[in-house]
């Protein structure tokens, strides 16, 4: 692992699977009624959030507090940043502070890597600008993996009937190491990716984490709202979702903010969801055993129709829950350096 | 008998310098001037300065350079501007027109240039804005600044684009009166909303606002034709793209009046520079890709592109110790300039020394409408003068040695070729040993 997670495309696919893997130990242990571990305290996590992100923010907070490690919430509304502190000052006084890990939520593309520049701590990307939005793309294939009956220890065929295929095809593929590769993959998983890519932190990071973990990824969108270099993208770009969704097993709808029609990236919010939107005519035409995702906040009637929302192939509450897991992992594996031991299994008081 | 004016001979046989075109010779300075060339001169009391190995360029002459001064002398001082200069082997340096208050009246261009005299270290020749306040709305009193004491021919509203057409084509009929050129800095802005980096493939990745190569070249487009039309100079600044180059190549082969320039930077660096998001890559226009760097390399060589131009923009390091996105775009250049070029054209075999003396001295002089530089080291020529060491380095540059006050270099830690070894103004030695002479 790296010293900090700033990038799902910095992660190798060992990496990616062990941190999918640890969360899946995790999320046992969640099931007890005892949550608490002992594993990090003593340790002082930091959730520097510059944007507002209640979700993001309580489940990194519930993370860390399962872990036991202290937290402290640091919001730039109302604090000094409000008037006028550097990122760059900020940093310093959470590094004398003592932060062990600097969790950030940013409205400006690579503020986090301007962060683990300045402190010593580890810094943990909750989102930045356009670019990167790491645990997010975590989550969402461990949700997938379970989904779809991937993990290690679930069965030959997952609960969507559908046969698991084999990690062995696209060995090394993210990790570039020999050897037999780690199971728990996504090879051969057909994922489209709906909505504002343009604009989209978790698009990136989940192509990212996708391609490495060996998913076949698909962007649906209009044109508009899609890179300029997409073609160099490792991925394939379509414009006509009805033609993607027969052969799609996973469907992640982007949030679609309505600004963006001001500055004419589309017609209207009716045309968009026309074209874009899935509602339940659209949903009828996915394989069976396809899951509907959306990374929240939702615009109901807009990207997704109520009817999909609540419907039993959306997971988008499982990726809440899943976002816990997840994010109790990093942090795990980050602070603590190592993988789970039966020593840190044991629940705390 | 010597000749002593603060400590200093005025005085000066350079001996074995070799020339522009490639003969060796000794040059004797001697009141402002090149009072002889030829071999194995000899002068009674001349300070001797052996020049074995060193090139002579006529002293070189900056189109673009941001001098900060009024307002932000936090950034640069017209003082440490042009220290900077002359240690980048500048006699001459056009400063820009945004300073706070904006050089758009008689009375802001000529306290600049009356500063630059009073400092020394190389002339100062002020850039006035275009329009009122930069604010691209109402004409500046461009005959007002052509009148002043500071002679203003080339104007300006560098950091923004003139994109109003009609007020482009008045301003550029207007200085015909007075034999100006209009500098354009070619940003469409509407197609430039909060853009960060060059759009392509890396701002995709990083996930910054793209600042697209047709931003640039819609305008250049457009600022060509007006100008053919009314048949009046434009001068291009920092021309960054390929595609940019094509469209000067076309507009002069029609025999339009059109300059450009190039900057050090765009010459070497690319947008993957970005990657880290450190601001010190970022400036505006932002770096391109490596078939831009390509396109604009041969487009000086062929002299489609006419000169290099800096684009000295210091900034204090709290502007770029900071978000990319909040940081303030551009970067020094004036003490690199030369041996960036070096790096870029020569050992490229693109340009040979008489070229560089060409694009860096006599072009842009010609452009800037300044007499007495840009003039080929010949007997009677003003005595401004470049010596320069293309064998010494490379040396990685430290932007802390810098004399600019600011330390936003590109070439931080980057190994360039070269050394400025002295220059001189109308025969005074403004460095010396590649320091500042005292």
């Amino acid at each position: 692992m790296n010293r900090h997670l700033i990038s799902a495309a910095d992660l190798s696919r060992d990496d990616a699977l062990l941190i999918l893997d640890t969360a899946e130990e995790l999320a046992r242990m969640s099931d007890r009624p005892i949550k608490k571990l002992p594993t990090l305290r003593g340790r002082t996590v930091v959730n520097l959030f510059f944007e507002d992100s209640t979700r993001t923010r309580i489940s990194f907070e519930a993370a860390a507090k399962r872990l036991s490690a202290d937290v402290i919430n640091f919001s730039a509304k109302g604090s000094s940043v409000a008037k006028g502190e550097s990122l760059k000052d900020t940093a310093l006084t959470l590094e004398a502070m003592g932060a062990d890990a600097v969790v950030i939520r940013h409205v400006a593309s690579g503020a986090p890597h301007r962060l683990a520049g300045w402190i010593r701590g580890h810094v943990i990307n909750a989102g930045d600008g356009m670019h990167e939005h790491p645990t997010q793309a975590l989550l969402d294939a461990f949700t997938i993996r379970r989904r779809l009956g991937l993990q290690p220890g679930a069965g030959d065929t997952g609960p969507g009937g559908r046969t698991r295929r084999s990690a062995s095809r696209t060995a090394g593929r993210g990790g570039g190491r020999t050897g037999p590769a780690r199971p728990g993959g996504l090879d051969g998983v057909r994922v489209a990716i709906v909505g504002d890519v343009l604009h989209s932190r978790v698009a990136r990071s989940n192509i990212a984490l996708l391609n490495i973990l060996g998913a076949e990824v698909t962007l649906v969108a209009p044109p508009t709202l899609l890179p300029i270099a997409v073609d160099g993208w490792s991925c394939e770009v379509g414009y006509d979702l009805d033609a993607v969704l027969p052969k799609t097993d996973v469907i992640m709808m982007l949030r679609v903010q309505q600004e963006r029609m001001i500055a004419a990236f589309f017609p209207s919010v009716r045309e968009y969801s026309r074209r874009y939107g899935l509602d339940a005519g659209r949903m009828a035409m996915l394989p069976e055993h396809a899951i509907v995702m959306h990374p929240g906040p939702m615009n109901r009637g807009v990207e997704i129709a109520a009817e999909v929302a609540d419907s039993p192939r959306s997971t988008i509450v499982e990726q809440v829950a899943n976002g816990v897991s997840i994010r109790m992992a990093v942090l795990y594996l980050l602070l603590s350096g190592a993988e789970l031991t039966a020593e840190s299994r044991r629940p705390g008081r | 008998m010597e000749e002593m004016v603060n400590g200093v001979a005025q005085t000066w046989l350079i001996t074995k310098v070799t020339l522009p075109g490639g003969q060796r010779a000794d040059l004797l300075l001697r009141d402002g001037v090149i009072a002889k060339t030829g071999t194995r001169l000899a002068a009674a009391g001349a300070q001797v300065l052996d020049a074995d190995g060193l090139v002579a360029l006529p002293g070189l002459v900056d189109l673009h350079t941001h001098l900060r001064e009024p307002g932000r002398e936090d950034a640069e001082t017209i003082e440490t501007g042009t220290r900077a200069a002359a240690l980048g082997g500048y006699t001459a340096v056009h400063a820009m027109a945004n300073t706070e208050p904006v050089a758009d009246t008689a009375g802001v261009v000529e306290q600049v240039w009356r500063l630059g005299r009073e400092a020394g270290h190389c002339d100062v020749q002020p850039v006035g804005a275009v329009t009122l306040g930069l604010g691209g709305t109402r004409l500046a009193e461009l005959g007002a600044m052509a009148d002043s004491a500071a002679r203003v021919r080339v104007f300006s509203d560098d950091g923004r684009c003139v994109s109003d057409p009609l007020l482009m084509r008045r301003a550029l009929e207007y200085v015909k009166a007075f034999d100006g050129v209009i500098a354009q800095h070619a940003q469409e802005p509407r197609l430039t909303e909060n853009a960060q980096m060059n759009e392509g493939a890396v701002s995709g990745r990083l996930g910054l606002a793209g600042w697209p190569a047709v931003a640039e070249e819609a305008i250049i487009a457009r600022d060509c034709l007006l100008a053919a039309h009314v048949g009046s100079a434009l001068h291009v600044c920092h021309v960054s793209t390929a595609g940019s180059v094509e469209i000067i190549r076309w507009a002069k082969s029609k025999g339009w009046r059109v300059s450009a320039e190039v900057t050090p930077h765009h010459l070497l660096l690319t947008d993957e520079l970005a990657e880290g998001y450190d601001p010190v890559y970022k400036v505006n226009p932002p770096l391109r890709t490596a078939a831009d760097v390509e396109g604009l390399r041969a487009g000086l060589a062929d002299g489609t592109i006419d000169c290099v131009a800096t684009d000295h923009a210091p900034h204090p390091v709290e502007a770029k110790d900071t978000e990319w996105a909040y940081a303030a775009f551009g970067m020094t250049g004036l003490e690199v300039a030369l041996r960036a070029v070096q790096q870029a054209m020569v050992e490229t075999g693109l340009l040979d020394w008489a070229g560089v003396a060409d694009r860096m001295s006599v072009r842009p002089a010609v452009i800037g409408r300044l007499s007495g530089h840009g003039i080929l080291p010949v007997t009677g020529a003003p005595a401004n003068l470049t010596l320069y060491d293309p064998a010494a380095g490379p040396e990685p540059v430290d932007p802390a040695a810098h004399a600019s006050k600011s330390r936003n270099s590109p070439f931080g830690g980057v190994a360039l070729p070269g050394q400025v070894v002295a220059t001189f103004l109308r025969g005074t030695a403004t460095v010396l040993d590649g320091k500042l002479a005292p």
